[in-house]
């Protein structure tokens, strides 16, 4: 265990030198307007909002705020692909089409990166190595389903619904839009996609992607706006599904709107997951995974490991690991490639996450930030524990989205899946154990939809991702992740 | 000549919990034969007996889950054996509700097959479903189904024991645990249909049946915050408007069935047993 004598002295004699990802290939453009039926259009109401790096608070791009008439348009346009070219395309064709996406994002995959980083916060490591990496693969696992679809559905015909409207989160801005576009479009669906209005760059590259790909006109929409796009989008009735990625609240919401509609709906929504370490753990690697599941992406992940249960006897030791460990984080510019934390998404967000360390303490939890530094331009959070905090504490039951861990203790197994399905949510949850058949009791007794044994936050478009409970409503990812996009005949 | 021997007439209760209570509300709603008649006096299921049965069908729902997928189609098959045995008890129920006897021949005849076919589902659906998935990273990463937990449903009103038992199979042999609202218009099999199941090892909470006025109740179906998921047969647009709106309290799943031919394929696929259950995924770094 560390001690004041044996620890290492991170920040001591060599600091890292600064490497900073250059930005000079990168082509961002003073203004954007929307990606209706192939082509980029001004809004028909004129207005624009900004789009700004977190994490210098600078302006990008000037965005344009698309309302109902532009909707409107994008489903048109949406719906008349549907009707001419895409619905009607050979499978195949459909599919050699998504593959060439799938390469160009593979041959800009820098550019890409670099562009997430800016506009989102996230550490040109993740965009690199995790966000646009995943993207690529995502479109490229779709490209091949869509002439293998009766082979998903045994008994069944799968046929597509018709348009989908999309409505993605600002936490994975590029890969989120490959989620919701990829099996919509294997599928034989078209597509009116919706970026949060903090991030929307990369899906406006990725609309440049469609028309380089030579992607029917209207095949895939992008408009960009906030809320009330959104809402438009969701509430038009030429929309046949719905697929939404965001907080349980908006979900509900959704959902309520869509009573009575017949669109079929898909909801990733929040989640508060349990990442249970046992006392016969590798303590360092559960260390290393507890790091990762709640300072990935700055926490702004819904599925991030921001509940922690150690097991009593081994407790002290994780805690004061994870302390040390959490010294070593590089908290600063997203560009840089030895950033492990970059900048919270927006000020909105950094406010919501500074208000629960506020109610964190004033309920007794004891808190504890690492001591780096933080640029002084720019939304930061230094990575947090809280200790000393039980069930009934909001830090322990709401989602913050925000590089903010709970910790709390157990002594019996069963305690521990208690505790941890004592949540609404049920998105995710992690276990670290050497022992195998714990591990396989841990998972069938966890209700949630993804579960972490000796790991943590990790993806591939090969495996589904979703929900139990309120965390939301199918899934998205993998062979499961089709049955989104269809209906079933016989 | 010995005097005509007078009939017992059977007390129609509601099942919750593996127990036949009446309606806490002390309600009841007569039902009558086409003359008029009084056939028996049903229980009017109130807000609070509907409380009861989801926190019985909570109780009851992990422990079925854990039953082996041997088990648990061992027991749809002993429903069956139950049925069977009664099978002249239903027919004569269905006929009083207004049946020809070849019509309620057939909904029972139906009824036993379809048990025995979901009992055969219960140790495959998941062969069918699962998936190992080859990811790209150095993990063992593999999806099952899980039971969505406690499913809330209402009957279909005019196939009162085929669209019962089509309902309550595919949730149940998935490790669902439910409460069902009986047909309101023809109740009888319901309620007899819980006495079969009592008799059949099926665990208490995990089928809980009740009678009384699908308007009074549907609300309480679809708003229970500890109910994960709603299937509801037929009522019509406001009906699924206001189930939609309800469950999205607690993003419950929802599952219409509308105009469904209970007595077809349509109603015999492993797909209805797919709508109450979740998929779960599980990594496992691959190593030494």
């Amino acid at each position: 265990m560390a001690t004041p004598e044996n620890k290492l002295a991170f920040d001591g004699g060599w600091g890292y030198a600064p490497a900073p990802e250059s930005t000079d290939h990168i082509q961002v453009k003073k203004r954007y307007g929307l990606f209706i039926n192939g082509e980029f259009v001004a809004p028909e109401k004129g207005s624009y909002f900004d789009t700004v790096n977190p994490a210098t608070e600078e302006k990008l791009s000037r965005i344009a705020d698309a309302g109902d008439a532009d909707v409107d348009k994008a489903v048109a346009a949406a719906r008349e692909a549907y009707r001419t070219t895409w619905g009607r395309m050979k499978p195949a064709e459909r599919g050699k089409y998504i593959y060439r996406i799938a390469r160009i994002i593979q041959e800009r995959a820098r550019e890409f990166s670099v562009i997430e980083s800016l506009d989102g916060g996230k550490p040109i490591r993740e965009s690199r190595d995790v966000d646009v990496p995943l993207a690529a693969a995502h479109f490229f696992y779709y490209a091949g389903w869509a002439d293998k679809l009766q082979f998903a559905f045994p008994g069944r015909t799968a046929k597509p619904l018709g348009v989908a409207g999309q409505v993605i989160p600002w936490n994975f801005p590029l890969l989120m839009a490959a989620w919701k576009i990829a099996p919509a479009l294997a599928c034989g669906n078209t597509v009116v996609l919706k970026p949060a209005e903090t991030t929307p760059l990369t899906a406006l590259k990725l609309a440049e992607v469609c028309r380089d790909a030579g992607l029917p006109p209207g095949v895939v929409n992008i408009v960009t706006g906030a809320g009330a796009t959104g809402a438009a989008i969701i509430n038009h009735p030429g929309v046949d599904k719905v697929a939404f990625t965001g907080s349980t609240n908006v979900g509900r919401i959704i959902q309520k709107a869509l009573a009575g509609t017949n669109k079929k709906y898909t909801l990733e929504l929040g989640g508060k997951a349990a990442n249970i370490v046992f006392a016969d753990a590798a303590i360092d690697q559960a260390v290393e995974g507890i790091v990762n599941g709640i300072f990935f992406n700055q926490g702004h992940v819904c599925c991030a490991g921001s509940r922690l249960f150690v097991q009593e006897s081994v407790a002290d030791e994780v805690v004061s690991k994870l302390k040390d460990r959490m010294e070593t984080l590089i908290v600063g510019d997203p560009l840089d490639k030895n950033t492990d934390i970059g900048a919270i998404n927006s000020r909105m967000q950094l406010e919501k996450i500074e208000s629960y360390l506020k109610i964190g303490k004033s309920e007794g939890g004891e808190m504890h930030q690492s001591a780096c530094r933080v640029p002084k331009k720019g939304y930061w959070c230094r990575p947090t524990i809280f200790t000393g905090v039980s069930q009934s504490n909001r830090v322990v039951q709401e989602e913050i989205f925000g590089p903010v861990l709970a910790i709390q203790t157990f002594r019996r197994f069963d305690e521990a899946i208690t505790k941890a399905n004592n949540t609404p949510y049920g998105l995710s949850g992690g276990i670290w154990t050497d022992k195998g058949s714990k591990i396989f009791k841990m998972t069938q007794s966890v209700r949630a939809g993804v579960i972490w044994a000796n790991t943590f936050n990790k993806f591939d478009p090969t495996s589904p991702f979703g929900g139990y409970k309120e965390s939301g409503v199918g899934r998205e990812g993998g062979l499961h992740g089709l049955d989104a996009y269809v209906k079933l005949g016989v | 000549m010995a005097a005509k021997r007078i009939a017992v007439a059977k007390t129609y209760k509601i099942y919750i919990g593996g127990k036949f209570p009446r309606t806490e509300s002390g309600r009841y709603f007569p039902l009558e034969d086409k003359d008029g008649k009084v056939i028996a006096n049903m229980c009017r299921g109130s807000r609070k007996d509907f409380r009861n049965a989801v926190v019985a069908a909570r109780k009851a729902q992990s422990g079925w889950a854990k039953a082996s997928a041997y088990l648990r189609g061992q027991i749809l098959y002993r429903i069956a054996e139950m049925l069977e045995g009664r099978r002249e008890q239903f027919i004569a129920e269905l006929q009083q509700q207004g049946s020809s006897k070849r019509a309620a021949e057939k909904e029972v005849d139906t009824s036993i097959d379809r048990l025995i076919y979901f009992a055969g589902w219960a140790d495959k659906f998941q062969q069918v479903f699962s998936s190992v998935n080859p990811v790209s990273s150095s993990h063992f990463n593999f999806s099952v189904f899980e039971p969505t937990g406690v499913v809330a449903m209402l009957a279909p009103d005019d196939s009162s024991l085929l669209g019962l038992v089509s309902n309550i199979a595919p949730a149940i042999v998935g490790g669902n645990s439910c409460v069902i609202l009986g047909s309101e218009r023809k109740p009888l099999c319901a309620v007899s249909f819980a006495e079969v199941l009592h008799a059949s090892d099926v665990p208490g909470g995990v089928v809980n049946v009740l009678t009384g006025f699908r308007s009074e109740l549907t609300e309480y179906f679809a708003s229970h915050m500890d109910v994960n998921a709603i299937v509801y047969c037929d009522g019509g647009k406001a009906v699924a408007r206001t189930v939609q709106e309800l469950a999205a309290d607690n993003i419950k799943r929802v599952i219409e069935r509308t105009r469904v031919d209970w007595t077809g394929t349509e109603a015999e696929n492993p797909y209805l047993i797919r709508d109450t259950q979740e998929v779960k995924t599980t990594w496992h770094p691959i190593g030494t």
